[in-house]
């Protein structure tokens, strides 16, 4: 995983509420057993036409959307369908951070393991970045603050944990692996309680 | 100090507890897999050199792309989708180098994940239960702790038995009063999703309670947790009964003999203790509850069968939501043209919803051009439901009876909606393009589903019912 620090970029505005991990990557293309090269079908549905050209008033196909790494959406994005192919496709495709009011839990969380940082802010700040398509912002992670043009800082929270594994571009599993003695010692004690799945 | 079911479970699951700098880390009881979310986790493990620690605990299943044809199941015919075909046999490949129990394609029990877990008697009270999928929500219908996770997480549980979690916060829906007659277990989560919203369960784990839901069967009880996560909560739990223990005794991996009365006992503590607060709380009124059908496109865009659609002036998305389904603010529901009815998924599709379904089915006929596609939720379904003569009904009556599988509640297998196609389904998610891509899909209970597949149009069960 990429560390994210300091991303400096435009932002591409997506202002509908409630987009669903099925909109960010359809069920057609689960079928791949890898993780990459998904950004070529991220929000395939409303970027292509049925032959597979791209539609010009869809904002991802407009060349002021080139090279934007922070994604404004609306409310609630994510959720839905918990695939990881959702995040795999948006940072396949350049993206290093969304930014709403509410995003989806399970799509908040895989977004964390994969160096694609959720950023919750208040309703004014979200208004103001909808408002503004475009708009040059800083997301500064070591101090957990999105800046905007006019040099307003706006905090946002970060789980303590991921936003170390971000900074530092590590995963959990090997955190959790060290963890075997705790978890071996768990096992003995509660061995007796546990119903395997084998009958 | 009084705790809430999901404390209690959380609490018996800390291997490590939360601090402020780290999640807790959190032991998990059953793994459920399958094909379409665990081959990058099985890529991890062999990356990094890696077994599954506990494959006792872990257990797979192949559902989502898998075919419903009986001939590309049984009959010798390769499955004709090649991209699904590779991942099916992907994961059977994983499955048996990393000694993962398997029902393959050709078994006998396979069927959903989120079928198959409670009918084998795998999914039990107070477990911690996590599948690459979030309908995992599903089983919390039997007092576990059950929720999604992504695949990156599927490869922290094959390797640690563990995930490092925050806990969660707790929503209680108390529900009381009798549903009334036509009136089923969806048409009641499709009522709580549209009075709490499709965020409005975000960051915590709902218990359903209450008289109506003590009266639930397990299957509604399953209906219920299942869309859970349709309301944005990470899991749904009901606490374990005598509905419970009755429909889990001499299930096969259910605890046998004096094991299993030693765990009822234990299972009987799994409620929530009085005076246990919960940090929300909704009370939803189940006798003013109608047959619910969905409108929009997403799950908390319903109405009542016999209603109409919403007016939303100078709402955008809104707009775009109802052109998309090709409908119009202020119209009447009942009456729209259908195009496709599909029974299944695993929110509707165990044995009760067969026969529910059956019930409008008997001595009528599909409407001439509706397609009716009826999938059983597992091949263990299938059986028992051909035991009851139900396969004759629905052939009589015209409908499409398959093998069990995801099927067309996300189109993965093949089996889709066309463009421009209204769908009634028994599904969970009615989001663009689901069922396939420019499908418009109307969910509903089986009942609605099967009175919408007979009049050809969207149609109040309760019409069609003796």
């Amino acid at each position: 995983m990429e560390p994210i620090r300091i991303l400096h970029s435009r932002t591409v505005v997506m202002a509908a509420t409630n987009i669903d991990t099925d909109q960010i990557i359809p069920a057609r293309f689960l079928t791949t057993t890898t993780k990459e090269g998904l950004g070529a079908q991220l929000f395939a549905d409303w970027r292509y036409d049925a032959a597979g050209t791209p539609k010009p008033d869809f904002i991802l196909n407009q060349p002021a959307s080139q090279g934007c790494q922070v994604l404004v959406a609306g409310r609630n994005i994510g959720c839905g369908s918990s695939r990881e192919h959702a995040p795999w496709a948006l940072v396949d495709y350049g993206f290093r951070a969304v930014v709403s009011t509410e995003i989806a839990d399970i799509f908040r969380n895989n977004s964390l393991k994969n160096g694609l940082l959720p950023i919750i802010v208040d309703a004014a700040t979200h208004q103001w970045l909808v408002a503004n398509p475009g708009a040059e912002v800083t997301v500064d992670l070591q101090h957990c603050e999105l800046g905007l043009p006019d040099g307003r800082k706006v905090l946002f929270p970060v789980e303590a944990f991921a936003r170390f594994c971000l900074l530092n571009g590590t995963d959990e599993m090997g955190y959790l692996l060290k963890q075997g003695t705790a978890i071996a010692a768990y096992e003995a004690s509660h061995g007796q309680q546990r119903s395997r799945t084998t009958a | 100090m009084a705790k809430t079911l999901f404390e209690k479970v959380w609490d018996l699951h800390q291997v490590v507890p939360e601090t402020a700098d780290t999640p807790a880390v959190l032991f998990i009881d059953l793994h459920l897999t399958h094909e379409v979310t665990s081959p990058q986790a099985f890529t991890l493990l062999r990356e990094q050199g890696l077994p599954v620690r506990r494959t006792d605990l872990t257990f797979a299943t192949m559902d989502h792309s898998t075919p419903t044809t009986t001939d590309q199941i049984f009959g010798g015919v390769p499955i004709k989708l090649a991209s699904a075909r590779g991942q099916v046999e992907q994961f059977a490949r994983n499955c048996a180098e990393f000694n993962v129990e398997l029902l393959g394609l050709q078994n006998e029990k396979r069927g959903i994940v989120h079928i198959i877990g409670p009918e084998m008697g795998l999914t039990q009270p107070g477990k911690t239960i996590v599948c690459g999928d979030s309908h995992t929500s599903t089983h919390g219908a039997f007092g576990a702790l059950a929720f999604g996770i992504g695949s990156t997480e599927v490869g922290h549980v094959f390797a640690t038995q563990c995930l490092l979690q925050r806990k969660a916060k707790t929503m209680a829906i108390n529900v009381e009063g009798a549903l009334a007659p036509g009136v089923t277990a969806k048409d009641l989560i499709l009522a709580i999703i549209h009075e709490v919203g499709v965020s409005g369960g975000t960051g915590h784990v709902i218990e359903y309670r209450g008289s109506t839901i003590r009266a639930l069967s397990m299957e509604e009880r399953m209906t219920v947790c299942n869309m859970s996560i349709e309301a944005g909560a990470r899991a749904g739990m009901i606490a374990p009964d005598d509905t419970t223990f009755a429909y889990l005794e001499g299930r096969e991996r259910a605890p046998q003999g004096a094991a299993w009365t030693t765990a009822v006992a234990g299972w009987r503590e799994l409620v929530t203790d009085e005076g246990a607060t919960f940090d929300r709380e909704v009370q939803i009124d189940a006798t003013k509850i109608q047959p619910m059908i969905t409108y929009g496109t997403h799950p908390g865009m319903s109405i009542q069968v016999s209603g109409h659609v919403p007016v939303r002036d100078g709402d955008a998305v809104f707009a775009q939501s109802l052109a998309y389904m090709g409908l119009n603010a202020g119209q009447a529901i009942a009456g729209a043209a259908v195009d496709v009815v599909f029974v299944g998924s695993c929110t509707n599709g165990r044995l009760s919803d067969l026969i529910a379904t059956a019930d409008i089915l008997r001595g009528r006929k599909v409407a001439p051009g509706v397609q009716m596609l009826i999938v059983p939720g597992s091949q263990q379904v299938k059986r028992a439901a051909e035991a009851l003569g139900l396969h004759t009904v629905f052939a009589a009556a015209g409908a499409e009876w398959r093998e069990s599988g995801c099927s067309m509640c996300l189109g993965m297998n093949g089996d889709t909606v066309a463009k421009g196609q209204y769908c009634v389904s028994t599904s969970n998610r009615n989001f663009e393009g689901r069922q396939g891509v420019g499908s418009r899909t109307l969910l509903a209970s089986p009942l609605t589903a099967a009175a919408s597949a007979i009049t050809g149009r969207v149609t109040d069960p309760r019409t069609l019912l003796a």
